[in-house]
């Protein structure tokens, strides 16, 4: 197989693209795993297999086309079958498929194996933004998409990763084994990374298996490639790759941050403050659907500005929030947003826009709510 | 221009072209005339013209929606329209063109051309035939009502995935359930017609292996309609009970699978990607040998290619999904199966070129279209093999890779081949050849369009950039301003076919019964134009030496 690979990188460099490490404007990266260069290498195998069936299926088709034209007298020949032939040109495709078939089989075998990881990680597909949870290490958060909402509609000039950057990348050390668990809170999503040649569809109901090794540190970024509503094409993927001390830092700094936040629960918060808090919750989590003002895409969103009903009714509010409303597109944030969030965004969703209700919704009271 | 000699084909019963239209112009005023006549005609040809003009009707509407998408993604960032209605656009253009351009065309097709070809007088079921047709305009009436809908039209892709496409949809689902609904009976209605038409009304002395390669990839096409159309059916069924009864079949929070939504889809959806090519298949089969005046090379063998493509399309459909998460024995037999189609597929095309290949060749506009269909075919082919390799796949997947793929062999193939059909059937239709200069344009300014338009996006797909979004990374802005530019060159190329085609109606260069001097098939026998009823009488073909 290692044979067919080095032949594959041979034609590659042809091409002139094996020396680009990092993702090329014209063709599939090669990528920072062993696996990202082993689907390379498939990739560009078949790619040959491709063109050399092409270039003598189309030369022979060419050929004929100029050759047998009655404007330069061509007469028809009177043959149309001939067993042997047809035999042959069944057999040799299939030969050819079958060596394809064997180094695929491999690599695809590789991939499936997510046994002895280092690291486990949970990647939650919410609409729009991914979720990160370090399985054991208590440290989990939202990675949404940072690019401004001004450099898409064109009134400021976009920016080098437009549409591939976030707020918080998931971090990874480099050299160690990665198993990838993934799963959504609502629609299928599905989180590709291109040079690590991993994409898996992030299904509600269902956790799926895949892993990772890199081998260099280094930022790599995707997308979102299931269809899953309105903000699909607003949904990047970016992986920060370091060393295994960097990783160990940042990963007690986000536990201690963890803590600190846990914290928060149990105090007394002032209006203002939670409204503050609010204000960017709102703006990551819930602006996509209910719109910046407030205003909803009803009726499929409804609007939260001057909806009389859900501000004289405290507990419904509270109770949508935490628990969703079942069969529509609202979710149940219990399980993705803390105690203290829930508070603040539906503390700004009452005293925003005109709803002036001055009702200030405690975390713990929240708390008691969602782990009574 | 082909010089007109009598076709080679000499039959009893064959009538001479004066003779017939006299005796035709007496019974035509049993006819209605104006719009009822149209309503309730039951006659093969003038239903057969309503399909075609149906069908060209859809991809005019289903173009403008690609074109919007086109428009929209010619530079980065969201200038035309929003997110939402953009996802609308992708979801209608697809459904349209799947449902209401490509299938209606070919049975358009099927509709004038089977009875002329197994020498037939109608349909079979002459009554279903015009049900079947006039659901079409009804039901596609409610799907393109449902853009003005609260909450938008269907948005969801036209794979229409769950929980996208149920727990999250617009209210106006519940209508395009009941537009697929319709548009699914009228196919399988199609089907069993075409069916029962090819089996029972064959002229004597022919038998299954006499008739052309049209018919025959139109029979086993006809079985795959009847084995997955229901499927589809019960898939939107279950879709209508979750959205609207309480049901959880496919929302993981009630204890349902939304991967079950996809087996069903794609156990209809790949056999119906054939549906779409097969018949393509047996027009070129039909072309070629017509212009290259030599009988189609390896004609038995065409015959059971088609047939181990068909019983294969069975089962290869989780292909379309190897990064859903399948376990790893699955991901191999899908990959092994789908590999094995490429055996047949290409047998299919070393025929045709063999066919060429001492042939004597003429480039009419329809075989020009039919040349494009083998080479731009062939392309999508190779993609196709590139995307079985299940680990390779997962980089594909879901990016412009696969949409390149699948518009390679839908555009310049599946609808290349109706218009090489077009083309080669309208001095049968309308007594006229189709201005031959114009075609030229036509062709020559659809297969640089097509080009241009579909082959920058396997450079954008490999470089990482996903399906399905309006707006993208700067890195694919050239790959995208490349494509639009084409899709506009391609798009409004079409309203030349459609000058060609009003022109070739209204007048032209009269052709003779056999328009092309290497056709042999029956339809070449009758006048042309043929007149409403043909095969009054079947044809005794006992003794007749087929193609």
């Amino acid at each position: 197989m290692r044979k067919m690979f080095a032949l594959a990188g041979l034609l590659a460099s042809l091409n002139g693209s094996y020396s680009m490490v990092h993702a090329s404007d014209w063709n599939m990266p090669v990528g920072v795993s062993q696996v990202s260069r082993d689907v390379y290498g498939l990739h560009m195998i078949i790619f040959w297999i491709c063109v050399i069936i092409g270039v003598i299926v189309f030369g022979v088709m060419f050929y004929s086309l100029f050759r047998y034209r009655r404007s330069k007298g061509a007469k028809a020949a009177q043959f149309h079958e001939h067993t042997t032939v047809e035999i042959v040109w069944t057999a040799i495709p299939f030969l050819i498929l079958i060596a394809m078939a064997i180094p695929a089989t491999a690599t695809l075998k590789n991939m499936y194996d997510a046994s002895e990881a280092d690291y486990d990680v949970m990647i939650t597909g919410h609409q729009w933004r991914w979720q990160y949870d370090y399985m054991g290490e208590d440290v989990t958060f939202f990675s949404n998409m940072s690019t401004p909402r001004e450099q898409i509609a064109g009134t400021e000039e976009k920016g080098e990763h437009y549409l591939l950057e976030v707020d918080q990348p998931l971090v990874l050390p480099v050299d160690r084994k990665i198993r990838l668990l993934t799963t959504s809170a609502d629609v299928i999503h599905s989180w590709w990374v291109p040079d690590l040649a991993v994409k898996k569809d992030a299904v509600p109901g269902f956790v799926n298996e895949s892993w990772t090794r890199i081998d260099e540190p280094g930022i790599y970024r995707g997308q979102c490639t299931e269809l899953c509503g309105k903000d699909h094409g607003f949904m990047p993927v970016v992986v920060h790759a370091m060393e295994q001390e960097q990783f160990d830092t940042w990963l007690a700094e986000r536990k201690q941050a963890a803590a600190e936040e846990a914290g928060g629960v149990d105090r007394e918060w002032a209006l203002d403050e939670l409204i503050e808090r609010g204000e960017k919750v709102y703006a990551t989590i819930c602006a996509s659907c209910h719109q910046a003002e407030g205003q909803g895409m009803p009726p499929t969103f409804p609007g939260l500005a001057g909806n009389q009903a859900l501000m004289d009714d405290l507990d419904r509010h509270i109770d949508v929030v935490v628990n969703g409303v079942s069969g529509s597109a609202m979710a149940a944030f219990s399980g993705t947003l803390s105690p203290v969030d829930i508070a603040a965004v539906i503390t700004f969703e009452r005293n925003a826009w005109g709803n002036d209700t001055g009702d200030a919704v405690q975390p713990a009271d929240i708390q008691a709510l969602v782990s009574p | 221009m082909a010089p007109k000699s009598p076709p080679k084909a000499t039959l009893e019963h064959s009538q001479s072209a004066s003779g017939s239209a006299a005796a035709h112009h007496v019974e035509e005023h049993h006819y209605r005339s104006g719009p009822l006549r149209w309503l309730l005609t039951t006659n093969h040809k003038e239903i057969g013209s309503l399909y075609l003009i149906f069908s060209l009707s859809m991809f005019m509407i289903g173009g403008a929606m690609a074109l919007i998408i086109r428009l929209e993604l010619f530079q980065p960032g969201l200038q035309m329209v929003q997110p939402e209605f953009f996802n609308q656009m992708t979801t209608m253009h697809g459904l349209i063109m799947v449902f209401g351009a490509v299938m209606p065309g070919f049975v358009g097709l099927a509709n004038w051309m089977i009875p002329l070809q197994v020498g037939a007088p109608d349909m079979a079921l002459p009554r279903l035939n015009n049900f079947s047709f006039w659901l079409l305009p009804i039901a596609f009436t409610l799907l393109l009502s449902t853009l003005l809908m609260p909450g938008g039209g269907p948005n969801f892709g036209w794979t229409f995935y769950a929980p996208l496409s149920t727990t999250y949809a617009p209210p106006s689902t519940t209508f395009f359930i009941f537009a697929l609904h319709m548009a699914g009976i009228s196919s399988i209605l199609g089907a069993i017609n075409i069916i029962a038409t090819i089996l029972n009304l064959r002229a004597p002395g022919m038998r299954l292996m006499d008739m052309t390669l049209f018919v025959w990839t139109w029979l086993i096409t006809a079985f795959l309609l009847i084995a997955v159309m229901p499927v589809l059916a019960g898939v939107i069924t279950m879709m209508l009970l979750d959205i609207n009864f309480g049901t959880s079949f496919f929302n993981a929070a009630g204890g349902g699978d939304p991967v079950l939504f996809q087996h069903l889809f794609w156990f209809f959806g790949h056999p119906e990607v054939y549906i779409m090519i097969l018949p393509a298949f047996g027009i070129v089969s039909v072309i070629i040998p017509t212009f290259a005046r030599k009988r189609l090379f390896g004609y038995a063998s065409m015959v059971y290619a088609t047939a181990s493509i068909a019983i294969l399309s069975f089962l290869v459909w989780a292909h379309h999904m190897f990064a859903v998460g399948l376990p790893l024995v699955a991901e191999l037999f899908f990959m092994y199966t789908t590999m094995l189609i490429a055996v047949p597929t290409g047998v299919k095309v070393f025929n045709w070129i063999t066919t060429l290949f001492r042939g004597e060749i003429t480039f009419e506009t329809p075989m020009l279209f039919a040349l494009a269909f083998v080479v731009l075919f062939t392309i999508g082919g190779f993609s196709g093999l590139m995307l079985a390799i299940a680990p390779a796949d997962f980089q594909y997947h879901d990016t412009y890779f696969v949409v390149a793929h699948f518009h390679y062999v839908l555009v310049p193939g599946a609808v290349f081949s109706i218009m090489a059909a077009v083309y080669y059937w309208l001095p049968k239709w309308t007594g006229h050849y189709p201005d031959e200069r114009l075609g030229r344009w036509h062709f020559w300014l659809s297969v640089i369009g097509v080009n241009l338009l579909f082959f920058p996006m396997h450079f954008a797909g490999l470089a990482g950039m996903p399906r399905r979004i309006p707006d993208y990374a700067l890195q694919f802005a050239d790959f995208n301003m490349a494509s639009s530019i084409g899709g506009f060159l391609f798009g409004f190329s079409q309203l030349l076919f459609i000058w060609v085609i009003v022109k070739c109606v209204r007048g032209g260069v009269k052709a003779p019964a056999s328009a092309w001097d290497g056709a042999t098939d029956l339809e070449w026998t009758v006048p042309s134009p043929a007149p409403l009823h043909t095969f009054e009488t079947p044809p005794d073909l006992r003794g007749f030496k087929f193609h």
